[in-house]
């Protein structure tokens, strides 16, 4: 089964998503995502799917479900870069992604992760 | 496939059995739905219409397959979907319908979330016979 790559840059942790997914390639980044978590002390967690054609259900529910474990274990989950035509069929399939903080690009994501650590204070 | 062929075929059959299929479906009615020249945010609800309802057929039916039709009524030309097992039925297809509903480990908007997503949705279940879904988008 392929593993998505997950790189590490400062305190935050990189994910770009650029295969179709299959359902245990998404359970398994989220196993590998909460387990570098915890070994980095990772702030923040920014995860690319412009290469996404389609969230599912599935999907969209691992990225909620990601971002609540990232939550639990301190850090913040930005996903970025959703693709129009994917936003506009997730919420005509009814998936709001509640409590997924998200932005248009990588780098407004930085800077939304970069906001909230210094609104922490750093440590 | 013919050599002989005149032109596309106009239906086709996969079978839905592994996983891995899901994607394989996701792929054959991205294919589809370019060569019927729908537009992108068409193509992305009927991908995904497809990929929530092949899922469906896998792990709730059990294996089943997905048959494919590109349709014309009139001058509109369109592609049907039908997803079909012979797993367990659905006992109570409104609460199946029903946002939120869930029978496994999924969110319940599966079969709710795809009907929003096409234009025709059909759903025929018998318990202990399976059930198959046909969806429709026009172009």
């Amino acid at each position: 089964m392929d593993r998505i790559p997950i790189l590490k840059m400062g305190r935050c942790l990189l994910v770009t998503i650029q295969v179709d997914l299959l359902d245990q390639t998404a359970l398994a980044l989220q196993e590998d995502l909460s387990q570098r978590i915890a070994a980095t002390a990772a702030h923040g967690v920014l995860i690319d799917i412009s290469a996404l054609e389609i969230v599912d259900s599935f999907v969209g529910r691992i990225l909620a479900s990601i971002s609540g474990i990232a939550a639990i274990m301190g850090a913040t989950l930005v996903v970025v870069g959703m693709q129009p035509a994917v936003a506009i069929t997730l919420v005509e399939l009814g998936l709001s992604l509640d409590g997924v903080r998200t932005a248009l690009d990588v780098e407004r994501g930085m800077g939304l992760l970069q906001a909230v650590e210094q609104s922490h204070g750093g440590d | 496939m013919a050599a002989t062929e005149p032109a596309a075929p106009r239906a086709g059959a996969m079978a839905l059995v592994a996983e891995r299929d899901i994607v394989a479906c996701r792929q054959l009615v991205r294919k589809l739905a370019q060569e019927l020249k729908f537009s992108l945010v068409d193509q992305t609800k009927m991908i995904t219409a497809a990929s929530e309802l092949s899922r469906n057929t896998i792990v709730y039916g059990l294996g089943g397959e997905m048959r494919w039709e590109i349709v014309t009524e009139g001058l509109r030309s369109g592609l049907r979907l039908a997803f079909e097992d012979h797993g367990p039925g659905i006992p109570d297809t409104a609460l199946a319908l029903t946002d939120g509903w869930t029978s496994g480990t999924g969110m319940g908007i599966g079969l709710s979330g795809s009907r929003r997503l096409v234009n025709d949705f059909e759903l025929h279940t018998v318990v202990g016979e399976g059930t198959c879904v046909t969806i429709t988008r026009w172009r």
